[in-house]
């Protein structure tokens, strides 16, 4: 039986969310990107740029178009909102060699990117290490208007803090039928960014992993659809 | 063709007119007061020229026997020297039990004719130590499964092992061939055939199937594929006693739609009281699980009943073949899972509870009652439903004419050969010219082109995508001498995990914990133990919400919830399960069965037949609509409950309404009726929509013959195909075979969902950016055969082109009712998942709006 759709509302109702930390705005976008309007910054973690060519090195030849994929989005969002900086939160490279792996065109791609916009990388555990040859600064975290821009989120960590590196996903169920999708997950002070490139899984926000992040304040949850991001309850989150 | 077949057998059946057997032998069958079948004697005459033959027989006629003869008369002679391991037969199986079995009814004869013949089997189960003994001193008789003799060929050494090759036994051929196992045992039997000193005979033993053609050119090699088949020599058994069939007739009237026969259950019963050990078949797992439940429940006299599918953890399937081998059983509610092969024990009533979907299977699975050729085998057939009645009658009337399906012909699959391929490169510097030859010979790749050939080895070599960004971390690379090598063993090791074409789904275990446990768990203590019932399919347990009841290993029980990749469920109470569907193991109708069971509802004279409920209902169906000529299809529309339907029959089976049904509100859609959901099953086809159609066709703004064009399985069926999860599945599952994702394993697995994630994440990039890959091919033409019957739905869509017999109803028509009552049983197969985010946020929004105080 199929149950067609209900009349839509309009589209650019859900394309981005509002959200705030440290009384600063934000626009969680349903690319998984995060903008910054006050510093005209976009905010991306794990692009795992040439994760396809990592598993080709060991003999499983995944297709090789994950990097332009995960550029050629990224390129899209940072014309929708005009952004001039482009933060990467680690994990940007799925191994310290990826920028040598990288295909002539997209280094090319990479550099138009860089041109037109500040590049900042934030080193990550798979990329403890970024050459020269990928272009852009190179830092091991950021600390901007009060809040520290990581890879890793740090439970112990005083100040506000936008991170990476858990791949959070949601896994949500509406009158009996079941989505997993990758999701923003925040509260006041800490927000989780989605992983953003093209190959990249996803854990579940209610995993252990994301226990001591978020305590018994409970979570806030933005799940990334095909054409928006969505804010849903945590009651309506379940486990996998 | 039957008077040729006659002749053959008759010709035979004089004993030892053509043949000799050996003293040893011949004594053997003295003794046991045994004659030597017709189709024995054939196949030890065809042998003695080294011919080889495929033998047609039903069960219980002796088949294997008649296999192994002529390499028990030929071991038990002066054997020709030994030029490799000495390795002389080689039987393969479907079925890794079936092997098991095969050799303990080989000891007997061998040991009783005292030869000296070593009989060894070879499955997944079999020790390390004693599989690498196998490659280096194997028996004279090795039995094994195709994954098995894949896994033998890749290695170096081969062509030593396999040179003393005689014979190549392949037993269940009909199950076999037509499959990816079977491509992958083609693609084997062309490479034996290659490296043997000189070329095997080969045996296929197969059930009684429609088109021998396609299973005679299987066993031979195809020497010049452009220019004409090869077939094998035939010969066939005759057949046993004729089943005595009768459909369970009572006064009661058929429901009108379901599958459970719960209304029967106390004659089925009954039946179950009269006879010493019967089979009830059903066709889906969820089916056997509720029909199980049912049977116990009217067991007044505690008759021990067991049940077998393929979710039931393997242990507690070998426990109940135990007791019915051991006649401690009396009944066992069974799916596909006990179609095959293996004696089991002196069953001697067959149930079939639903339609059996197919004339062969039907065939097959009455077999099993009674493996003795000459006692006819004994079924009972019940209808679950109004429809069911015509088409269990259809599968009578097909049983008594031994009529069987007609399996449609396909190409051998690429992701297959993938595999293969590297499995050749890893037993040496191959040369790409005399490999395509060989895979050539084998039949189901007799069509392939030297192009395709080539793109499937750089596939091998470099993932084959149109940017060449892995030439350098190319697997095969030349070796100098125009031959292909695999660049590193590393290479070979990788192939070993993974080679094989049986992808199972995601599964997840199923654990009963006790109630101490549970209590725990609420407290928040992790739940630790617990007996595993079984399996069940991911997407399954997916959908259930912790507390949901269902029925699974025979028991109600409660999901409770997930404990990594295991489920945990209690005993439940509850005497009514909430009833899962299950999407899998539904066989559709097969096109022989329809076509009966069109005929038999155009001709009213054979209404009389049916019982009186149901020939009544036709009746009302002719007065109130039409019914449809058999070479028509009918359209009705008409107006209910503020909705108007379309319904169509075209009897082509679920997989292919299915198909229908989305491609059908696809057009209505853009023609402007506002579909807004349809249900399908094996019969036909209901759409209900916003618009009243009627209307719309009347006004000349709906053209049925337009909406029926068959070049919907164009541009239609591409772009529903791209999106759909359907392809995504298959795509997996291609992924897998051909190497391009690795296998999972035990101790190193990632969850199921880890994995179905990243292929659906590859299959979305490999799209986009490279659409004419050829694993999109070759995932695209599994959906199209497999998932989706559009070879089938093309022909009908031909078929019934300006034969469309339309009727305009202002009311529900009786032929509709069981269509329409399925809607709301059957799972909503496809939603948008974009709706369910919006539902979720909007629910939120709704949540942060409400008055406060509440």
């Amino acid at each position: 039986m199929l149950q067609m759709k209900p009349d839509r509302l309009g589209i650019d109702e859900f394309q981005d969310q509002p959200m705030s930390l440290c009384g600063k705005s934000f626009r969680a976008d349903m690319s998984g990107a995060l903008y910054w309007p006050g510093e005209r910054a976009l905010i991306v973690a794990d692009l795992h740029l040439e994760k396809g060519s990592a598993f080709a090195a060991r003999g499983q030849m995944l297709p090789p178009y994950d990097t332009r994929e995960t550029l050629a989005r990224l390129a899209r969002v940072i014309d929708r909102y005009e952004a001039e900086t482009v933060i990467a939160l680690g994990d940007s490279f799925h191994d310290s060699h990826g920028p040598d792996r990288m295909m002539p065109e997209d280094r090319e791609a990479l550099r138009t990117i860089q041109q037109h916009c500040e590049w900042i990388w934030v080193k990550g555990n798979h990329d403890p290490e970024i050459s020269s040859g990928a272009g852009g600064v190179v830092v091991p975290s950021l600390a901007v208007e009060g809040i520290t821009l990581c890879h890793e989120p740090d439970e112990g960590r005083d100040s506000h803090e936008i991170a990476g590196h858990l791949h959070p996903a949601a896994r949500v169920t509406m009158n009996g039928f079941t989505l997993r999708r990758p999701c923003f997950v925040g509260n006041g002070r800490r927000l989780v960014m989605p992983a953003f490139g093209a190959y990249t899984g996803g854990l579940n926000v209610l995993s252990t992993a994301f226990e001591p992040l978020f305590g018994l304040g409970g979570m806030n949850v933005w799940m990334l659809g095909q054409e928006g991001c969505y804010p849903v309850a945590s009651r309506l989150l379940s486990e996998d | 063709m039957t008077g040729k077949r006659a002749r053959r057998t008759s010709e035979t059946a004089s004993p030892g007119a053509a043949i000799r057997l050996p003293d040893v032998i011949a004594s053997w069958f003295r003794a046991r007061r045994w004659q030597p079948r017709p189709h024995q004697l054939a196949l030890l005459e065809a042998a003695a020229e080294h011919r080889s033959t495929l033998l047609i027989a039903p069960t219980g006629a002796g088949k294997t026997l008649a296999g192994f003869l002529p390499s028990l008369v030929s071991l038990s002679q002066r054997r020709s020297e030994k030029k490799g391991a000495g390795l002389r037969v080689l039987y393969v199986s479907p079925l890794k039990a079936l092997t098991v079995d095969i050799e303990r009814n080989l000891a007997t004869p061998i040991a009783e004719m005292g030869l000296k013949i070593r009989t060894e089997t070879r499955t997944g189960d079999t020790s390390v130590a004693r599989r690498q003994r196998q490659r280096i001193k194997p028996p004279e008789i090795l039995l094994t499964t195709p994954e098995q003799v894949a896994l033998l060929l890749s290695h170096p050494d081969a062509a030593y092992l396999f040179a003393d090759l005689e014979t190549v036994i392949l037993d269940e051929l009909h199950a076999l061939a037509a499959s990816k196992r079977g491509d992958l045992l083609a693609l084997d039997l062309a490479r034996l055939n290659t490296i043997a000193a000189s070329p095997p005979m080969m045996i296929g033993l197969s059930a009684t199937v429609a088109r021998p053609t396609e299973l005679r050119a299987f066993l031979v090699p195809q020497t010049s594929p452009d220019e004409r088949t090869e077939l094998s020599h035939l010969v066939v058994a005759e057949g046993g006693a004729r089943p005595e069939v009768t459909i369970l007739e009572l006064d009661e009237p058929v429901p009108w739609s379901g599958h459970s026969a719960r209304y029967a259950i106390h004659e089925i019963y009954a039946a179950l009281q009269r006879h010493r050990l019967t089979i009830v078949f059903v066709n889906t797992r969820m089916q056997a699980e509720l029909v199980f439940q049912e049977l116990w429940r009217v067991n007044d006299r505690n008759l021990p009943i067991g049940l077998h599918h393929g979710s039931l953890d393997a242990a507690r399937r070998r426990k109940v073949e135990a007791a019915m081998a051991a006649g401690t059983l009396r009944a066992v509610v069974a799916t596909s899972t006990l179609d095959l092969g293996i004696d089991w024990g002196d069953i001697d009533l067959v149930v079939h509870v639903g339609a059996p979907k197919g004339a062969s299977r039907f065939a097959q699975r009455i077999g099993r009652a009674n493996h003795r050729i000459d006692e006819p085998s004994r079924a009972l057939l019940v209808p679950a439903n109004r429809f069911e009645v015509l088409e269990c009658r259809a599968a009578l009337e097909a049983a008594e004419a031994g009529a069987q399906d007609a399996e449609l012909s396909r190409a051998g699959a690429l992701d297959v050969l993938a595999q293969h391929t590297l499995g050749v490169a890893c037993s040496g510097p191959f040369s790409p010219d005399a490999l395509f030859a060989e895979v050539r010979s084998a039949s189901p790749y007799s069509a392939l082109s030297r192009a395709t050939f080539d793109r499937v080895v750089d596939f091998v070599a470099t993932g084959g995508y149109a940017l060449r960004a892995y030439e350098r971390f190319a697997k095969l690379r030349p070796d100098g001498e125009g031959r292909l090598r695999i660049a590193h063993p590393r290479v070979a090791q990788q192939y070993r995990l993974n080679a094989g074409t049986i992808v199972e789904s995601p599964v997840i275990k199923v654990r009963l914990v006790g109630k101490r446990t549970l209590a725990g768990h609420r407290k928040g203590k992790p739940v630790q133990g617990g007996r595993v019932l079984g399996e069940i399919d991911e997407y399954f347990i997916e959908q259930l919400e912790p507390g949901a009841t269902f029925a699974f290993a025979g028991e109600i029980v409660r999901f409770e919830g997930m404990r990594d990749t295991e489920a945990f469920v209690s005993r439940s109470n509850a005497s009514d399960p909430m009833v899962p569907s299950y999407a899998g193991g539904k066989f559709p109708l097969s096109t022989h069965l329809a076509m009966r069971v069109r005929r038999m509802l155009a001709d009213r004279d054979r209404w009389r037949v049916l019982p009186a409920p149901v020939a009544q209902w036709l009746e009302l169906q002719a007065e109130h609509s039409a019914i449809p000529a058999e070479d028509e299809v009918l359209v009705e529309t008409f107006p209910r409950d503020k909705r108007h339907y379309l319904v169509a029959y075209p009897f082509e089976g679920r997989l292919a309404h299915q198909t229908l049904g989305m491609l059908l509100t696809r057009r209505l859609e853009r023609s402007g009726a506002r579909p807004l959901g349809f249900v399908a099953n094996d019969y036909g086809l209901a759409v209900w929509g916003a618009r009243d159609m009627s209307a719309m066709i009347a006004a000349g703004d709906l053209d049925l013959g337009r909406l029926f064009e068959v070049d919907m399985l164009g541009d239609d069926l591409d772009a529903w195909l791209a999106g759909s999860s359907l392809m995504k599945r298959t795509f997996r599952i291609a992924a897998v075979i051909a190497g391009l994702i690795e296998r999972r394993h035990p101790g190193r697995e990632k969850s199921g969902r880890q994995v179905t994630m990243s292929t659906d994440l590859v299959y979305d990039v490999l799209r986009k950016h490279d659409p004419g890959h050829i694993l999109l091919e070759a995932a695209w033409a599994d959906t199209a055969t497999g998932l989706l019957d559009v070879a089938r739905l093309g022909e009908f869509l031909n078929r019934i082109r300006g034969r469309i017999r339309h009727q305009s109803l202002v009311r529900v028509s009786p032929l509709s009712v069981p269509l329409l009552l399925e809607i709301g049983v059957e799972p909503v197969s496809q939603r948008s998942r974009e709706d369910i985010l919006r539902e979720a946020a909007l629910e939120m929004m709704r949540e942060a709006s409400a008055p406060t105080g509440q």
